[in-house]
C-alpha cells in the first residue's frame, strides 16, 4: 500500500487562554480577574492570526484599529511598534483591550471563528497596553504642528478621551472638564476594578496629559461654567457627559437604607473606594443578602462587587429569561461562576423595610412567563397571577439603565434635545443643533459600550478636525 | 487646591467657620447653592451650603459644625491649609422675589446657610422678621449678620439663658399669629426643627421653604443618594434642591435616611479620635 505524501500541515495552534484568579478567590478580592498574556503566550496567540488580505476584523471596529497589523507586529515580537500602530487609532487600548464586547465585534467576524475560536485581538490588545505601560521606554506618538486652534472636551469619560487623543495628534490644544474629582468617568466610577483596574484608566489619562491635554477636575460645566462661556474661549466644544442620570424600579419602598441605585453603589465602592472603608472615609453598607435588579454588564458588575464586600447571598433579579440578559456573555459566565444565583423571569413589586430603623428587609416579587414578542422583538414577559413571592434581602441595588442628566443641557440655550431628554446630533458627524458644538457617546445614543462611545468621539473628532481646518 | 485664608471657630469650638479661596465658585454662587468638599485623596465628599462669598477676593464662606469623621478633619485645616476639591456652585439658588413680609427661622448652623437668603430677601425690599435659635447662649452663630439682614430679630434659646427661654417654633408662631400679612416662611435647621415649624405655618397657610441637607455623593445629580419625596415625587436634593416646599417635604422618610450610616459613621470618628488623642493626626503633631 502506498500512502500520498501531503505537504507537512502546520499545526493548528489553539486560542490561547489567558490566566486568571480562581472564582472562590477572586470573589473576594477587588484585583483584577485575569492576569494578561505573558509575551510568549501572546506571540503565540498572533501566530494565529492568518492576515487577511481583506480583514472583516476591521469592519467590526468602532475606532478603526489595523488589527492584521498590530497583530503581525506581536507575532514580530515588535511589541513597541505595535502599540505605536495602536496609538494611531485608539488612546485607550488597555481599556478596549479589558472591557470592549469583542464577540460582537471584531473577534465576531474574524474568519478563524468560522470553525476555530476566534484570534483573541482583544486579549492581544491589552497585551500591547500592558507590555508598554509596565516595560515599554518613555515613547509618544508624533503630533502634528501647532495649529492655535483652542478645543473644550467636557466630560472625561470614553468618548471625550477620544475627542481629546485625536485632536491632541492633530495639533490642536485641547481642555478637558471633568465634574468629578478624577478623569474617567464611567471607567472610573462605574466599571469596577476587578474588572478594570483604576491604575490603568489614570494612566491611560496621563498618556494624553503627557501629549499635552490639560485636564481640569472638579469643574461642573453647566454650573461652575456654561457652554456658552466656553464657547467665548474655544474654538469649539465637545459633549460627552454621558447619561448619569439614574432609573429606580418606581415601586413602594425604594427609600429604605439599603436600597442604591448602581450609580451610587458603584461610585461608592470605586470611585470613593468605599471597599476600603474605613482607610477611605466613604461608608458603603455591606449586605449580607444583596439583590441587583437588572440583566446588563453593570448589573453584572454590582452583584460581583456585593460578593466581593461580603455578601452571602448575590442575587440577579430580571424580568426576562436567560437567553435575553443583555450583559456580555463573558460576564454573565464570570458571575455566574462567582457564585451570583439568578432569579430569572422575576419582578419586583415591592421593597420591604423596618420603619423604626429604616433598614431594607426584603423585597416581594412576581414570577413571570414569556409571551409574545415585543417591539423588540424579545417575547415579552408576561405575570403568572397568584405567583407574589418574598426574597430576604439587606441590600439592593436597581441597575435598570440610566437617563439623560440634564444637569449640562438645561443651562444650554440652541441646543435641541429628544423627548428623553438626549442630545440630538448628527449620527455621522456630532454635530448638535448649535454652532461650535459637537456630543457623542451616551448623552446622544443613552446608556451604550464603552467603545461605541469611542467611536462615536472618532467621528465627532474627525468633523471638529475637519471645522478647524477648513471652517466646515 | 483651595487655601483657607481665615478662620474661626463659633459655638465654643463645636462651629467652625472657615473663608476660603475659590475665585470662580465666589464669582458665581448665589445663595442657597452649596459646594462639595474634600479633605484629602481618602475623603469623603461633604456637601455644605455657602454662608456668604466674597466675589472681589475670590473667597467664600463656609460654616460647619463637627459631627464626625470627616467635619472633625476639617476642624484640623488651619489658616494656609487646603482642601483638596471645592466643587461648585451646585444646586438651585434660592427664588428671591418680593412678597412684603417674609420671616426668616434658623436654628444652629442651619443659621449660617439661612443668613445669605435673609439677606437676599431685605435687600429685595421685603420686611424681615428673623427667628433664630440655640441651645445655649454660648453657642448660638451669627446674631450680628442676622441683624444687618433683618428688620426684627428674635432670640430663642433652648435653656433660656439668652433671649426667649423656649424652642424658635415658639417665636414663629407668636410672630404669624401677630402679623397675618407675613407672605413667606424661610427656616433652615435640623430635620426636627424644619419639620416642627412646617407644621406651624402649614396652620397659617403660609409658603415655606426649607433647605434640605440629605446625604449625597456626586452632588450632580448622577447616584439618586440624596432622593426625598417633596409631594409625592422623587426629588433630587443636589439638582432640584436643596430647597424645596417645606409643607410637601416627607420629614419622616428623610429622618430614617439620613440614619443610613450612623454605625459605620462612629466606627469612623472613633478611630479618628483614637488618632487624634495619641497624637498620630496632623493637628497634634
Amino acid at each position: 500500500m502506498t500512502e500520498e505524501v501531503k505537504a507537512p500541515k502546520k499545526e493548528k495552534i489553539p486560542r490561547q487562554k489567558m490566566p486568571e484568579q480562581p472564582p472562590d478567590v477572586r470573589a473576594r478580592n477587588f484585583q483584577e480577574v485575569p492576569y494578561g498574556l505573558t509575551p510568549e503566550l501572546a506571540m503565540k496567540e498572533a501566530e494565529r492570526c492568518i492576515q487577511c488580505k481583506d480583514p472583516r476584523c476591521l469592519q467590526g471596529c468602532p475606532v478603526e484599529i489595523d488589527i492584521p497589523g498590530f497583530i503581525r507586529l506581536i507575532k514580530e515580537g515588535d511589541f513597541e511598534g505595535s502599540i505605536r500602530l495602536l496609538w494611531e487609532k485608539n488612546a485607550l487600548p488597555a481599556v478596549c483591550g479589558r472591557v470592549c464586547p469583542q464577540e460582537v465585534q471584531c473577534e465576531g467576524l474574524c474568519i478563524i471563528g468560522k470553525k476555530d475560536e476566534p484570534v483573541a485581538i482583544g486579549n492581544l490588545e491589552r497585551f500591547a497596553a500592558d507590555h508598554q505601560r509596565m516595560h515599554g521606554k518613555d515613547i509618544l506618538p508624533p503630533k502634528a504642528e501647532p495649529t492655535g486652534k483652542q478645543v473644550a472636551v467636557v466630560g472625561t469619560g470614553p468618548a471625550g478621551l477620544t475627542v481629546a487623543g485625536d485632536l491632541i495628534l492633530k495639533g490642536h490644544e485641547v481642555t478637558m472638564f471633568e465634574a468629578l474629582h478624577a478623569p474617567g468617568g464611567v471607567l472610573v466610577y462605574g466599571i469596577p476594578e476587578f474588572r478594570l483596574p483604576k491604575e490603568i484608566v489614570f494612566s491611560e489619562c496621563n498618556y494624553l496629559e503627557r501629549l499635552g491635554v490639560k485636564i481640569e477636575l472638579s469643574s461642573v460645566i453647566g454650573r461652575s461654567e456654561t457652554v456658552d462661556e466656553l464657547l467665548a474661549r474655544f474654538d469649539v466644544v465637545f459633549l460627552g457627559v454621558g447619561a448619569g442620570l439614574p432609573v429606580f424600579l418606581k415601586v413602594p419602598g425604594e427609600h429604605y437604607i439599603g436600597v442604591y441605585s448602581a450609580n451610587e453603589y458603584l461610585t461608592r465602592s470605586n470611585l470613593m473606594k468605599a471597599y476600603d472603608f474605613p482607610n477611605y472615609d466613604t461608608p458603603i453598607v455591606r449586605g449580607k443578602k444583596v439583590a441587583t435588579f437588572g440583566g446588563g454588564n453593570v448589573a453584572m458588575d454590582s452583584a460581583r462587587t456585593a460578593l466581593r464586600l461580603g455578601a452571602e447571598k448575590s442575587y440577579i433579579i430580571y424580568r426576562r429569561s436567560h437567553a435575553e440578559l443583555p450583559a456580555r456573555t463573558a460576564e454573565v459566565h464570570h458571575a455566574e461562576e462567582e457564585g451570583v444565583e439568578f432569579l430569572l423571569l422575576t419582578n419586583p413589586l415591592r421593597f420591604l423595610g423596618d420603619d423604626k430603623t429604616g433598614m431594607l428587609t426584603g423585597v416581594e416579587c412576581l414570577r413571570q412567563e414569556l409571551g409574545e414578542p415585543d417591539a423588540s422583538g424579545r417575547r415579552r414577559p408576561v405575570p403568572i397571577p397568584g405567583s407574589e413571592f418574598m426574597v430576604e434581602i439587606d441590600t439592593a441595588v436597581i441597575s435598570i439603565g440610566s437617563g439623560a442628566n440634564p444637569l449640562l443641557t438645561k443651562s444650554t440655550p440652541g441646543l435641541s434635545l429628544n423627548k428623553w431628554g438626549y442630545i440630538v446630533a448628527d449620527p455621522k458627524t456630532g454635530k448638535t443643533m448649535k454652532p461650535r458644538v459637537w456630543a457623542g457617546g451616551d448623552i446622544v445614543t443613552g446608556s451604550a459600550t464603552v467603545i461605541l462611545a469611542m467611536g462615536a468621539g472618532r467621528l465627532a473628532s474627525n468633523s471638529m478636525h475637519d471645522f478647524l481646518t477648513f471652517g466646515w | 487646591m483651595f487655601e483657607i485664608v481665615e478662620r474661626q471657630e463659633m459655638a465654643q469650638g463645636t462651629i467652625i467657620s472657615n473663608w476660603v479661596k475659590a475665585p470662580k465658585i465666589a464669582a458665581k454662587a448665589k445663595p442657597g447653592q452649596f459646594v462639595i468638599l474634600r479633605a484629602n485623596e481618602k475623603g469623603e465628599r461633604i456637601p455644605l451650603t455657602m454662608a456668604d462669598t466674597d466675589p472681589a477676593k475670590g473667597l467664600i464662606n463656609l460654616i460647619y459644625m463637627v459631627v464626625g469623621k470627616s467635619t472633625a478633619l476639617f476642624k484640623t485645616l488651619q489658616v494656609g491649609d487646603s482642601y483638596l476639591d471645592v466643587i461648585g456652585p451646585l444646586g438651585q439658588p434660592t427664588h428671591l422675589e418680593k412678597v412684603g413680609k417674609v420671616i426668616c427661622v434658623g436654628g444652629g448652623t442651619g443659621i449660617a446657610v439661612l443668613y445669605p437668603i435673609t439677606r437676599g430677601l431685605k435687600q429685595m425690599g421685603n420686611y424681615v422678621y428673623s427667628v433664630i435659635g440655640a441651645r445655649s447662649k454660648d453657642l448660638l452663630i451669627l446674631e450680628d449678620k442676622m441683624r444687618t439682614a433683618s428688620d426684627e430679630v428674635m432670640i430663642c434659646t433652648d435653656d433660656g439663658t439668652y433671649g426667649h427661654h423656649g424652642f424658635v417654633t415658639d417665636k414663629l408662631k407668636e410672630t404669624l399669629e401677630k402679623h397675618k400679612d407675613i407672605g413667606l416662611a424661610v427656616c433652615i435647621g435640623p430635620v426636627p426643627m424644619m419639620k416642627a415649624c412646617c407644621k406651624i405655618t402649614k396652620d397659617y397657610g403660609v409658603k415655606t421653604l426649607v433647605s434640605l441637607n440629605p446625604i449625597m455623593v456626586d452632588g450632580t445629580g448622577m447616584c439618586g443618594c440624596c432622593r426625598v419625596t417633596v409631594g409625592g415625587k422623587m426629588q433630587f436634593a443636589c439638582v432640584d434642591g436643596p430647597e424645596f416646599d417645606g409643607l410637601q417635604v416627607d420629614w419622616d422618610e428623610l429622618t430614617l435616611r439620613l440614619r443610613s450610616y450612623l454605625e459605620l459613621e462612629k466606627v469612623s470618628y472613633d478611630q479618628f479620635k483614637e488618632a487624634h488623642g495619641a497624637g498620630k493626626c496632623k493637628c497634634c503633631s
